[in-house]
This record gives structure tokens, C-alpha cells and sequence, in this order.
């Protein structure tokens, strides 16, 4: 930063200067304070909205030796390896990821050491039950918990105070520069942890990788992850990692609103209906494989499609076998009355649902498994559960790509700490939660690891800044 | 049939949490949600019933005011709640008297205190109203026994078939066969769930009240009312059979049963409910109902008021100041049980109907 003198300095200097305020914000903050630093959280959004897209997560997947009283069996080591190796394709960095994996282990226990607590998995979602623990009352409730905690041990927080710039001398990090309602502030601290997420919330910067077409994308989290505390980082010679153009994206309700929708815009009924796009076309088989592996890769095939929207089409059949969401099905007494509804040519729509049920072939249909109801003959197919589309009244969802995070990053070392294009460790520069989500989670996703991401990093950032403002 | 606005909210609601379930583990409301998809009316004085307004869900949820989703379940349920009461009441014609709660309750305990002291002094001679007595059957000097019995007889009588009829009501509203009630297991879930106030601790933790941090505060007030009203009721009780069975005639020693019972009942509802009232004027105003208020202060005021009547004849009784307190006692007991089947104490009744329900639901899922 330029002009430097001419903003007001604060009246105290942290050891650590936390930036966000989520579950990796809060972990490294709880983490540093424990080891004896002095800590201040900055948080851009206010006291309701705080936490980013940790408001709207619900679990986190650790590995663990036994069954526990909220987990149904054990998750080895090896076992949460080989799911993160399949989920990224390989585009992890292995030491880091076996490390985040061996310490995941001791964060069950010392998360609740904080305050958070655990249920059972939540219905609609059993075939988490092993591998993952459900936070009582969801991210919120854990946040809540994590806040109360970091309050009683003395850190302090600031909420609506968006870092709006970084003093960093070379691998040195100086200063937060802020700005709040009454005006711009810098903070000196000894060492800072970069927790702020990723840039999903900034349109113009999805433009940059996705085209035009992003501008037709809803956010499902948080309105505050714009990047611009990874942008500053980068800027200032950190080294990046992960692909700049690339984020995970659903298909979700295109009623959602544009940021925030959070789960309950979900929709799980692709693999019981047929996805048209807005000329009444099919453009890929719906019963590929079993929902939680194709969740997300719909929000990319929707993002394809023409003006980025595509509808769901099932009938009455399977009107009750998926988990409910926000928006009612959009519904009509025959095929071309539903076209008529959506906009849609009623002569294509009748045609392609005519085309598809003419296809299907007999089978026994099971939801549970990859059965054996498919087409035969059409292009794309229907691999499995399909069943024709003839008993009114039909339904169709509107759906939109709905995008969760980014996997752009600062490229870390083992202590958290980020690494510098020009080679070697920052000095004293950690970085937890998506911002460095992209060093073990190249592509894909599990779920519940970027909750593990965050907290694991976060505990070893904050460890790390406050060792280092001890020096 | 036309949907009331608070009816046709905790739909919206329930279609969203129903969506999410990230509060499933909090209490029996969620859970008892996922039963169903679709929520008739019903349906939702059910779950507004079963939830106990521990606060947990609204501080923990993601999609609360600010949020353009404004999800405020307690408060909303509440309403339902309030509304469910009114339409139970029986006879219909009082169903209006859950509007305006608190000036109703308050000018049927002004008249009834009215009418006791009126009769005290025009059945008897004006002086002996005033008049310092001691021993057994002092009471009974101002208001002979057999009329006292009659007439909080018969005020009992009524609140139990309103309060029963109220029941049926709901009951049946619910859709619940009446065979459900003559099961032993679900009658036994609810009992316990309701004496120990199962659902009024934030799931776990204590419920929360004027913002994110748990406090078990209410469910201790509330356990001291309860409580402290069952020991009232059973002082009451004993004493009647004390009267019939063992002719033995009250004022009755401060060592004795009634008295004993008495005592520690009516300290209960009195610093229960002061505690609740506390509570009530710290609270998150989002996660109340303001309809609700005037209901549920009138009845906090009226147990409070039976209490300290109560207690101030008890340490009074042989002064005199005994009879105007006699009838302050009776007039505020005799509007308290008139008006049970119309006010806040019917939460109670249909709470505890509705954990029988979710017990018969939750075993056969």
C-alpha cells in the first residue's frame, strides 16, 4: 500500500491477525490463542451473517480408528486416502493430504474441546454415517460454538472490517489494511493467517474463466468470497495453486437466489425424471451412477446448455422418492401443458419424453442400486432407472449451475505456511479453509472435506503464526 | 378451508426446514417434520405443540432474519400455537377469550376477589372480615365449608371438561385414533418427557433466550412452577381428604401435610414464574410471538398471585388481615381454575398430547 501514513494506525498490534472468519478462521484463532498469542479475527460480513460458507455446511469427514457414538463404524487412514484420491483424480499433493488425514483423527476430539457437538447423520444422508460427523444444528450451531469458545479465551473479533489490503514486505507480511463503517484502519501483527475462502461470489472474476455464461450462475454460499484477500496474496508474490477456471458447481433450483440459497435449493431428482435444456433437448444420461457420485457434475452440464438452464421432467411415479427442497415442482396435467408452464416448445417436450419412453425397456426398478431399468437406442442414454414418463400429473424443476467453492489457491508447506513464487516459505504467512483448499483438493469432492481442510489447517496455521509471534 | 396467515407461514416454514434437517437433533419438532412431506393443518398445530420455544433452532439457523428466507420457527410456531388454543376451546363461544388474555384473566381475578369479599361481609357481620381467629374451622367462620366445596367443586368440574373437551379436540385434529391414549408406551415416553422437560434444554445444552449463548435458566423456572403447581394441587388434595376421611378441619399446623405441601408448592409459583417472567423480558423478540404475550403473563401473574396469596394467609392467619387475604386466596384461586381451559395453562395439556403422539410415531417409524 501506497500512502501509507495517511491511514490511521489501531491502537494495538496483534501477534496473529486472522483474516475471515469461518471454521478455518476461528480453528486458527482458537489454536493461536491456546498457545498464548494474542488474536483478532477479521470478519467482513456482520455477527449474523459471519463464517462464510461455514454457515451452510453440516459436517466434516475425519478419520477415525472405531465406531464412535456418532459414527457408525470405523474410516481408516488409508481408507479416507483412497477416497480423496479417486474424488481428485490425483490432483492432491499426497504428503500434505496424509497429513491433513493423520491429524483429521485428533480434530474429532478437539473440536468438541471447543465447544461443537456432533449427532448422528442426518436423515436423507445415511451412507454418510460412517464416514462423516454431523454437527447438532448444523454449521451455523458450529460457528456459534467456535465464536463463544474464541470469545471466553480473549480473542477479539471484528465484525463488517473487510481487508482491503496487505502490507507485505516481500515474504513478510506487516499490516492488514481495513475498512469498517467509520473508516480505513491498519492493523500491525506478527504474523497473519489468510482464512478469507475463495472468489466464487465475484461474477466478474468467474466471467474471466467461464465466459458470459457465468454471469447466468447462482452462489450457494456466502456473498463475501470475492477473492480479493487471495488476489492480494497473489499479487504480492505469493506462489498459487489449483486451476483458476475451475469450481465446483451443481445443478440447483433456478428460483434460488442469486447468493445464499444454501442447501435447501439442492435438488436430488436427476436420476428419476429426464434433463431437457430450453429446446426440450436431452444432453446426457441421468441415470449414469448413483446420485451423491454425479451431484456434481450437473452443474457443469447445465452450464453448457444454452443460456445456462435446464429442467428436470419426472412424473407423479416418482413425485416422493428424493429429499424435499425449498421451491415446489412446477406441474401440469399432461406433457404439453408442462412445456407450456416452463416455456418450453410443448411439440419438442411431447416429442422427447415420447422418444425417451419408447426406449425404455422393462426392468426392476430400485432406487438403491444401479438397476436394471435403461433405454436401449436412444442417444444420450438412460443407464439405469429409467421408467417412462406417462403418469400424470408431471413435474419439471428449473435448474441452474449453483456454484460452492473455488480451488484456486496459495500454495502451502506443512506448516500452513504459504510458499512464495520466487521459492522458499513465507516468513510468517499461514493460509486455512478453501483459500488453500486447492493443495490436497485439486478437483472433486468429498463431503465434509472442506470442513477437514479448514479445521485441520486452520489448528496447524494458528499453531504455527502464534510460534512465530513468540520469536 | 381458508388457511390463517400463521398456519399458512409455518407451512413455508416447515417445506424449508424440511429441505435442510440440519436441526433433526435438536428436539422432536424436526424429526416428527421428516415424517411427513406435505403439512396439513393438523399437522402443523401438532408440531407447534411439540416444540417447546428452546430457541435452539433459530440461533442455530443459517436462514433466520436477516436472511431473505426469514426462517423464525419458534416464533411462528408459537402463533400457531396460540391460535391451535383458541380453536380447541370449548364451549365455542369462549374460544375469544384467548384474545385479550391478559385483561380477561385479569377482570375475571378482579371480580371473583370482589364477589369473596362482597360475600364475606354480606353473609357475615361487616366486622368479621376483620376479626383475629385461631384454631381449626377459622376459615370456616367466614365461609362455611359445604359452600366452599360446592363452589370450587363445581369450578374444578367445569375447567376438567373444558380442558377435556379442548383435548378431543385436538386429538382428533391431529388424526390420532383414540386407541393411541390406552397404549402404555407412548403414555409413559410422554409422561417422562414432559416431567423432565426433555425438549426445553437447546438440545443438550440449555435453551437459549436473549441471544446464542445456552442458559438452562427457563427450564429451572419452569420446573419450579410445574412442580410447585402439583404440590399446591396436592396440598389442596390431602387437605380435602383430610376434611372428609379424618374430619380433621383446616387452618392445620405449619407441620402438616397440606401445609408442608403448600408451602413449598406455593414458593415454587412464585419464584417460577418470576424467574419465566424475567426470562420472558430478556428474551430474542424474533423468537417469540407477541400475541402470545399478554397469554402467557397473565397466567405466569395468576400463579404467582394464587402463590404469594397463598403464603401471606398462611403467615398471616391468626391476624387480621386473615379474612381479606382468605378471600384474596379464594377469589384468586377460584379465577385461576375458571380460567385454565382459557389461557396459557392449556400448553401444557396439548404439549404433553402431542409427545404422546410423537412417541407413537417415533416407535412405529
Amino acid at each position: 500500500m501506497t500512502a501509507e501514513n495517511d491511514i490511521p494506525e489501531h491502537p494495538v498490534a496483534y501477534d496473529v491477525v486472522v483474516a475471515g472468519g469461518g471454521n478455518a478462521a476461528l480453528c486458527a484463532a482458537i489454536a493461536a490463542r491456546h498457545a498464548g498469542a494474542s488474536v483478532l479475527v477479521l470478519e467482513a460480513a456482520s455477527k449474523f451473517y459471519r463464517g462464510g460458507n461455514t454457515r451452510h455446511t453440516r459436517n466434516m469427514r475425519c478419520a477415525h480408528d472405531t465406531a464412535t457414538a456418532t459414527l457408525s463404524g470405523p474410516y481408516t487412514e488409508d481408507e479416507f486416502w483412497d477416497d480423496l484420491l479417486r474424488v481428485t483424480e490425483g490432483q492432491t499433493n499426497e504428503q500434505l493430504a496424509r497429513m491433513m488425514i493423520r491429524e483429521s483423527k485428533e480434530m474429532l476430539d478437539w473440536i468438541v474441546e471447543q465447544g461443537v457437538r456432533f449427532q448422528p447423520s442426518l436423515g436423507g444422508t445415511l451412507s454418510l454415517g460412517r464416514t462423516n460427523s454431523f454437527f447438532l444444528g448444523g454449521g451455523r450451531a458450529m460457528l456459534n460454538a467456535l465464536y463463544l469458545t474464541a470469545a471466553r479465551l480473549g480473542v477479539d473479533v471484528l465484525y463488517e472490517a473487510e481487508v482491503v489490503g496487505l502490507d507485505i514486505d516481500s515474504d513478510r507480511f506487516r499490516a492488514a489494511i481495513i475498512r469498517q463503517r467509520d473508516g480505513i484502519t491498519r492493523i500491525r501483527g506478527k504474523a497473519l493467517v489468510a482464512a478469507a475462502g475463495g472468489f466464487e461470489a465475484n461474477i466478474d472474476r468467474l466471467v474471466e474463466g467461464w465466459g458470459e455464461i457465468a454471469r447466468n450462475f447462482l452462489i450457494r454460499g456466502t456473498p463475501h468470497n470475492r477473492g480479493t484477500v487471495l488476489d492480494m496474496l497473489l499479487g504480492a508474490g505469493v506462489d498459487s495453486i489449483g486451476d483458476p477456471t475451475q469450481c465446483h458447481a451443481v445443478a440447483i433450483d433456478a428460483r434460488a437466489p442469486k447468493y445464499d440459497g444454501g442447501i435447501i435449493t439442492r435438488l436430488d431428482c436427476v436420476v428419476f425424471g429426464i434433463v431437457v435444456n430450453k429446446h426440450a433437448m436431452r444432453f446426457y444420461d441421468e441415470g449414469e451412477d448413483v446420485w451423491p457420485k454425479r451431484y456434481a457434475i450437473w452443474g457443469r452440464l447445465v452450464a453448457a446448455q444454452p443460456d445456462q438452464i435446464a429442467y428436470i421432467v419426472f412424473d407423479v411415479k416418482s413425485a416422493n422418492l428424493f429429499m424435499p427442497s425449498l421451491y415446489p415442482a412446477i406441474e401440469a396435467a399432461s406433457i404439453a401443458e408442462l412445456a407450456g408452464k416452463l416455456g418450453l416448445d410443448p411439440d419438442g417436450l411431447s416429442a422427447t419424453v415420447a422418444a425417451f419412453n419408447a426406449a425404455v425397456r422393462d426392468g426392476s426398478f430400485n432406487p438403491d442400486i444401479l438397476d436394471d431399468c435403461r433405454t436401449e437406442n436412444l442417444t444420450p442414454p438412460k443407464s439405469h432407472w429409467a421408467r417412462r414418463i406417462d403418469t400424470g400429473p408431471y413435474y419439471a424443476y428449473p435448474v441452474r449451475p449453483g456454484i460452492t467453492f473455488t480451488y484456486l489457491g496459495v500454495r502451502v508447506d506443512h506448516d500452513a505456511r504459504m510458499m512464495m513464487k520466487a521459492g522458499g516459505s513465507a516468513q510468517n504467512m499461514y493460509a486455512a479453509g478453501e483459500i488453500m483448499a486447492g493443495n490436497v483438493l485439486g478437483r472433486g469432492y468429498a463431503a465434509g472435506i472442506g470442513m477437514t481442510i479448514g479445521s485441520v489447517f486452520g489448528r496447524i496455521a494458528g499453531r504455527g503464526a502464534a510460534r512465530h509471534a513468540a520469536q | 378451508m381458508q388457511r390463517s396467515e400463521a398456519l399458512t407461514e409455518a407451512d413455508r416454514l416447515m417445506t424449508i426446514c424440511n429441505s435442510c434437517r440440519y436441526c433433526e437433533g435438536l428436539c422432536a419438532v424436526f424429526p416428527a417434520m421428516e415424517l411427513r412431506r406435505s403439512f396439513s393443518g393438523g399437522d402443523l398445530n401438532y408440531l407447534s405443540n411439540l416444540c417447546h420455544s428452546c430457541g435452539a433452532c433459530y440461533v442455530d439457523c443459517q436462514f433466520s432474519p436477516p436472511h431473505e428466507f426469514d426462517v423464525r420457527v419458534p416464533s411462528v410456531l408459537a402463533r400457531v400455537r396460540h391460535e391451535s388454543y383458541a380453536d380447541y376451546a370449548w364451549p365455542r363461544a369462549l374460544a375469544p377469550l384467548f384474545r385479550s388474555n391478559g385483561i380477561a384473566v385479569s377482570l375475571i381475578t378482579v371480580v371473583s376477589i370482589a364477589i369473596f369479599i362482597i360475600g364475606f361481609v354480606a353473609f357475615n357481620d361487616p366486622s368479621a372480615l376483620l376479626a383475629s381467629r385461631h384454631g381449626p374451622g377459622s376459615f370456616y367462620a367466614l365461609m362455611p365449608h359445604t359452600t366452599m366445596a360446592a363452589l370450587f367443586g363445581a369450578a374444578f368440574l367445569w375447567a376438567i371438561v373444558a380442558l377435556i373437551q379442548g383435548a378431543r379436540a385436538f386429538w382428533h385434529d391431529m388424526g390420532e385414533p383414540a386407541s393411541v391414549l390406552a397404549e402404555p408406551r407412548p403414555l409413559l415416553c410422554a409422561i417422562r418427557d414432559a416431567a423432565s422437560l426433555r425438549y426445553l434444554d437447546g438440545g443438550g445444552v440449555g435453551c437459549y433466550n436473549a441471544d446464542e449463548r445456552p442458559k438452562d435458566d427457563r427450564r429451572f423456572f419452569h420446573h419450579l412452577t410445574f412442580w410447585g403447581f402439583l404440590l399446591c394441587f396436592a396440598s389442596t388434595s390431602v387437605a380435602t381428604l383430610y376434611h372428609y376421611l379424618l374430619q380433621r378441619e383446616a387452618p392445620y399446623p405449619l407441620w402438616d401435610l397440606p401445609v408442608v405441601l403448600g408451602t413449598l408448592g406455593g414458593i415454587g409459583i412464585v419464584i417460577g414464574p418470576l424467574g419465566l417472567y424475567a426470562a420472558k423480558r430478556k428474551r430474542e423478540p424474533a423468537m417469540m410471538d407477541e400475541g402470545s404475550r399478554s397469554m402467557d403473563v397473565a397466567f405466569l401473574a395468576m400463579l404467582g398471585l394464587t402463590g404469594t396469596t397463598g403464603l401471606a394467609l398462611l403467615l398471616l392467619r391468626e391476624s387480621s388481615a386473615m379474612g381479606v387475604l382468605l378471600a384474596l386466596h379464594l377469589g384468586a384461586v377460584f379465577a385461576l381454575f375458571v380460567t385454565l381451559p382459557y389461557g396459557k395453562f392449556v400448553h401444557g395439556l396439548y404439549r404433553f398430547l402431542a409427545l404422546v403422539r410423537y412417541a407413537r410415531e417415533r416407535h412405529a417409524s
